[in-house]
């Protein structure tokens, strides 16, 4: 239960990916991963659900539920950036987050 | 003092810390989940502390004991009159957790940073790897102050009788996910919430950049959730930590005194065998049997 980082490339610790519904991608500011930009993940509401800093390769993950979600990334020196997503149960997506500061 | 408004006693700012870096009666504390964050940068002299290893008993599910607390904060350098200025990840919710236990323990002046290391980053403010030792102190903690926190027996008998939030995300609330959705969702647990309890999720309290709202829109914002602020209250989410930030918010900057934080929270409820649980988005009430 532990473990609050950021994502990294495998799933780990007994997840079952044919139930899991997993949001993950990399954030890069031109072909240069951005570590340590504040990645939120919010709910068909628009209200927040989790926050994750990226890795050092840029990466981050959640564990949701099937739905509409809306992952929004903070970094210094630039624009927030919101991307709509929708997942079902078994879902593996992988977002592309190019940073404009 | 007591003109001072609560939010500026308890509360400080990024400038502020950077305006009292070499101020000797400051101590800075980073206090993270993930640990690893403060190997890669720290605010300039701060100390760490780590959620689970320090401030949780290594065998049963319970605080370090007032003695350990003592041989802690002595170990880190911490003295009885320091300000203790509080930050951290995760929107500052440990961070808050460790307020509240400095709290709990009796510590005199301590506040947190307004934003966490979130701001602070976003900020681009400096941040060190420099290893921070300071000389031991002897500190004297005080007995725990059970005003504040609440046992599974409280929260029983607080049902129907007083308010309980549970300022866990609407879909936790709801038994949709049974933890913050940075973690795996495989839990022992039951989903859903307690009956009663209005959700208000800990985050509307603050900003996206991790800052708290101003008084009058935390004022609003619990009185829209159906909360009588005249009530004793129980503030509860996962295992605590969120909840603490809300009991920060409750009873120390809107000044609310009867204001308790369930640390035992959903993963000792949802354990519990034969207490209620309410699922779906209504509060639900107490002759719940479903």
């Amino acid at each position: 239960m532990c473990g609050a980082g950021a994502g990294g490339a495998a799933v780990g610790g007994g997840v079952d990916l044919a139930t899991a519904t997993i949001i993950e991608g990399v954030v890069r500011r031109g072909e240069a991963p951005v570590e340590g930009a504040y990645v939120r993940l919010l709910d068909a509401t628009g209200e927040f659900t989790a926050e994750v800093p990226t890795d050092a390769e840029g990466q981050f993950r959640f564990f949701a539920a099937p739905g509409r979600w809306t992952v929004r990334i903070l970094a210094p020196r630039a624009t927030v950036t919101d991307r709509p997503v929708s997942a079902d149960r078994g879902d593996r997506i992988h977002l592309e987050v190019a940073l404009d500061g | 003092m007591s003109d001072t408004p609560a939010r500026d006693r308890v509360l400080v700012t990024a400038d502020w810390v950077e305006a009292h870096l070499a101020d000797p009666r400051v101590v800075l504390v980073e206090v993270d989940e993930d640990t690893t964050a403060y190997d890669k940068g720290h605010i300039a002299g701060a100390v760490r502390l780590d959620w689970k290893s320090d401030l949780q008993d290594p065998v049963r599910r319970d605080f370090v004991s007032k003695r350990q607390f003592e041989q802690l904060l002595s170990a880190k350098g911490i003295a009885n009159d320091d300000i203790v200025v509080l930050y951290g990840g995760n929107n500052n919710w440990f961070a808050a957790y460790a307020y509240w236990y400095f709290t709990l323990y009796g510590h005199a002046d301590v506040r947190l940073l307004d934003g966490g290391r979130k701001k602070w980053e976003l900020d681009s403010r400096p941040l060190t790897e420099e290893v921070v030792r300071r000389p031991l102190t002897q500190y004297v903690a005080q007995e725990q102050n059970r005003a504040i926190r609440a046992f599974r027996d409280d929260v029983l008998a607080a049902l129907g009788t007083q308010n309980l939030i549970d300022v866990r995300s609407p879909d936790e609330y709801a038994g949709r996910l049974l933890a913050p959705a940075h973690l795996p969702q495989e839990q022992s647990q039951r989903p859903g919430h307690i009956p009663t309890a209005v959700n208000v999720p800990w985050s509307k309290a603050a900003a996206d950049d991790g800052t708290f709202r101003p008084d009058a829109e935390l004022v609003s914002l619990y009185q829209e959730a159906g909360l009588d602020l005249d009530r004793d209250t129980i503030a509860y989410c996962r295992i605590g930590e969120r909840s603490a930030h809300t009991w920060f918010v409750l009873h120390e900057l809107l000044g609310l005194d009867r204001v308790k934080n369930y640390d035992g929270s959903w993963t000792e409820w949802g354990s519990l065998v034969g207490v209620p649980i309410t699922l779906g988005e209504e509060p639900g009430d107490v002759t719940d049997d479903a």
